[in-house]
């Protein structure tokens, strides 16, 4: 009877043990390297999450791991995820800023039951690599979309692409012509641009000659990004009415700084700005300024870790803290909620997030900060490319 | 007509400004024989003093500039005594190493210091917006660099070629230890021209940071363009590396215009023509 009861007490605390466990999240993004801002984010959103919501799910404490790729590195991608996997027993992959990485990473998900939430990686294709992907960033051809639109309502009917040459890029190009050439205007010319191009003075020469009435570009945020811009208005396209659209990536908030004067009443389309005036996005942007130090470095990878980590927490609750990673992505197929970001579902299909795209133009509020002001909202947008690729 | 005379224009501006931020690196390689690849680690730090001194502090852009010249130089001139001194005449894998590194502490500090985001220099109401050529319009900003390359080159080539000053700096580097027994002062020699490189180095940071924004990555990002031109032009050479970046810069613009999707496929097709024909350089100095 005695041996009986320590078993039934030995089982009942181990069995405890097995649901308050602590659940190792691994977290691979740029730490370091030109792309550590965006790994910053990636950590101020987690550790804006973990500062709101606590790190305790049930009785589960979870506990993050990072895991530094400096540059699109597939190769190290994976042996990360590998090593994250067996060695440091994580039960959930997180984070991923380039494609490549997230590709890299994926196969490894099924033997190893774990479900990847990707906070950035913008390819389409991502979602169909492993059913254990879900993503709670954007893709190119969910944010480059609706522009078109605006583009043709304000008037265009030509116009000219440029974009940098590498496959978000090439996604724009293709989401921003399938759309605008639905709405009834003509791409007359795309140009793709070398990714380290700097002086763009030639290229806006070209933009002229071609005749368009306006514009459409996307660059990766960073130092091209403000070259552009400035050849746009120094050589004269602005004068001469040529209108200016573009995703969000070129007027990302720690880049409007530096853009200033020459930034002001561009519009862009994207899915958060830092300004989205919700008392939940208050919250996030208060408790996420504090966690990254400087307030002018916030921009959006963090609000895809914020989701990303909120994904995780309803994961983690869906199996009481087991690994089990189909269970955890059943668990949040259309999953919905309100992000800081606006209204947002896990589309229950791709498992990828459905949410509003907003139309932006950069203004100076009265302390003379530069922020993106956003200026019509465009409903429950799902990703377009995931169709495109299929066809 | 119109579009030749365009690209013309853009090709001219785009040649200054690389002719301003790379001539620094001319110098030091050319004259004082060492490959100083933290070249582009100083140009950085020239254009986050002076982005500091206009932006955060608000001074004038030309103090600014100054600023960055003089504040540069004094934070090269302990590195010159301490760590360059050491490998004058060493091999050139030894310079390679000592500068690599040193760039890779600027970056990190650089990082720490001012963070990873882009900063930019904020032009005077006199140099920024745009002048109507009649046939196009140009960033004035950009006709104020490619005088500041004309001044920067007739400057320098005055020093080099018809000052005594510039007797003692070709001679030191023929022959330092001839030079040394007839009087030179090497060692200072060695200083100045330093500083002066360095001088020149902060000041094409400076005018170049419309173009080529100041980052922390921007010391190695650009450094392959500033080889480039340099080994071009011949090292040590003033109107090589001017009719070097020219030439390449009339390359560069053209090919983008005609053929973007080439990338920089006819860069490097003229950088391969040139270095065959001209192993030294268009104008380098025999050694």
């Amino acid at each position: 009877m005695r041996k009986l009861l320590t078993t039934v007490f030995a089982l009942a605390v181990m069995s405890g043990a097995a649901y308050a466990d602590t659940i190792k999240v691994g977290v691979i993004g740029p730490f370091s390297g030109p792309f550590a801002l965006q790994g910053k984010n990636f950590k101020a959103g987690i550790d804006a999450f973990f500062a709101i919501n606590g790190n305790k799910v049930g009785d589960n404490q979870i506990e993050v791991v990072y895991r530094d790729v400096p540059t699109a590195d597939p190769a190290k991608s994976k042996a990360f995820a590998q090593e994250l996997i067996v060695k440091e027993g994580v039960q959930y992959l997180a984070g991923f800023y380039f494609t490549p990485d997230a590709m890299a990473a994926a196969p490894l998900l099924q033997q190893g039951n774990v479900p990847m939430v990707v906070m950035n990686a913008a390819t389409s294709a991502i979602v169909s690599a492993s059913p254990n992907v879900v993503r709670t960033s954007f893709t190119t051809w969910q944010t480059a979309t609706p522009i078109a639109k605006v583009a043709k309502e304000a008037g265009a009917s030509k116009m000219i692409t440029l974009v940098s040459d590498y496959g978000p890029g090439i996604d724009a190009e293709n989401a921003f012509k399938t759309a605008f050439e639905k709405e009834g205007g003509k791409v007359v010319e795309s140009i793709r641009m070398p990714l380290n191009t700097n002086d763009f003075a030639p290229l806006m020469q070209r933009v002229k000659d071609s005749g368009a009435e306006a514009l459409f570009t996307f660059l990766p945020s960073g130092p091209p990004t403000l070259a552009f811009v400035k050849a746009y208005n120094d050589n004269g396209l602005k004068t001469a009415g040529i209108k200016f659209y573009a995703t969000g990536d070129l007027t990302q908030e720690s880049d409007l700084p530096a853009l200033a004067d020459a930034g002001v009443g561009l519009q862009t389309s994207f899915h958060y700005a830092v300004s989205h005036d919700s008392p939940e996005n208050k919250a996030f942007v208060a408790a996420a300024e504090k966690a990254i130090g400087n307030p002018a470095e916030l921009s959006f990878p963090a609000v895809g870790a914020f989701d990303g980590m909120y994904v995780i927490s309803k994961m983690v609750e869906a199996t009481k803290g087991k690994q089990d990673a189909a269970t955890a992505v059943a668990a949040v197929k259309g999953l919905a909620w309100t992000s800081p970001r606006g209204p947002v579902v896990i589309d229950a299909e791709s498992r990828h997030i459905t949410q509003n795209i907003y139309l932006r133009e950069v203004a100076k509020d009265a302390s003379g900060k530069y922020y993106n002001k956003e200026i019509r909202t465009f409903e429950k947008q799902g990703d377009p490319g995931l169709a495109a690729a299929k066809k | 007509m119109q579009t030749v005379l365009s690209i013309g224009i853009d090709a001219l501006a785009y040649g200054m400004i690389l002719f301003v931020i790379s001539i620094g690196l001319s110098v030091t390689m050319g004259l004082m024989r060492v490959v100083n690849l933290a070249h582009g680690a100083f140009a950085m730090i020239g254009g986050y003093l002076a982005s500091y001194a206009a932006r955060d502090l608000g001074l004038h852009y030309g103090l600014a500039v100054l600023l960055a010249v003089v504040g540069t130089i004094a934070i090269a001139i302990p590195v010159e005594r301490f760590l360059y001194r050491r490998i004058y005449g060493a091999s050139e894998l030894t310079q390679v190493l000592m500068t690599i590194g040193i760039t890779f502490c600027v970056i990190g500090i650089a990082n720490f210091v001012f963070g990873p985001t882009l900063k930019t220099v904020p032009l005077p109401p006199s140099l920024s917006g745009s002048v109507d050529l009649g046939f196009r319009s140009i960033a004035i900003h950009r006709l104020f660099a490619i005088g500041a390359g004309l001044v920067v080159a007739f400057a320098l080539w005055f020093l080099i070629e018809r000052t005594s000053f510039g007797i003692r700096i070709r001679a030191a580097v023929d022959n330092a230890a001839m030079a040394a027994a007839l009087g030179v002062r090497t060692e200072i020699v060695y200083a100045i021209s330093f500083a002066v490189a360095i001088g020149l180095a902060a000041l094409g940071g400076v005018l170049g940071a419309e173009l080529l924004p100041v980052e922390p990555y921007y010391a190695l990002r650009y450094m392959v363009t500033f080889l480039v031109v340099v080994s071009i032009g011949g090292a040590g050479s003033i109107s090589g590396a001017l009719v070097a970046c020219l030439l390449l810069g009339a390359i560069d613009t053209t090919g983008r215009y005609l053929a973007p999707e080439y990338g920089e496929f006819f860069f490097y097709l003229a950088v391969i023509v040139i270095v065959t024909l001209f192993p030294r350089g268009l104008m380098g100095r025999l050694k």
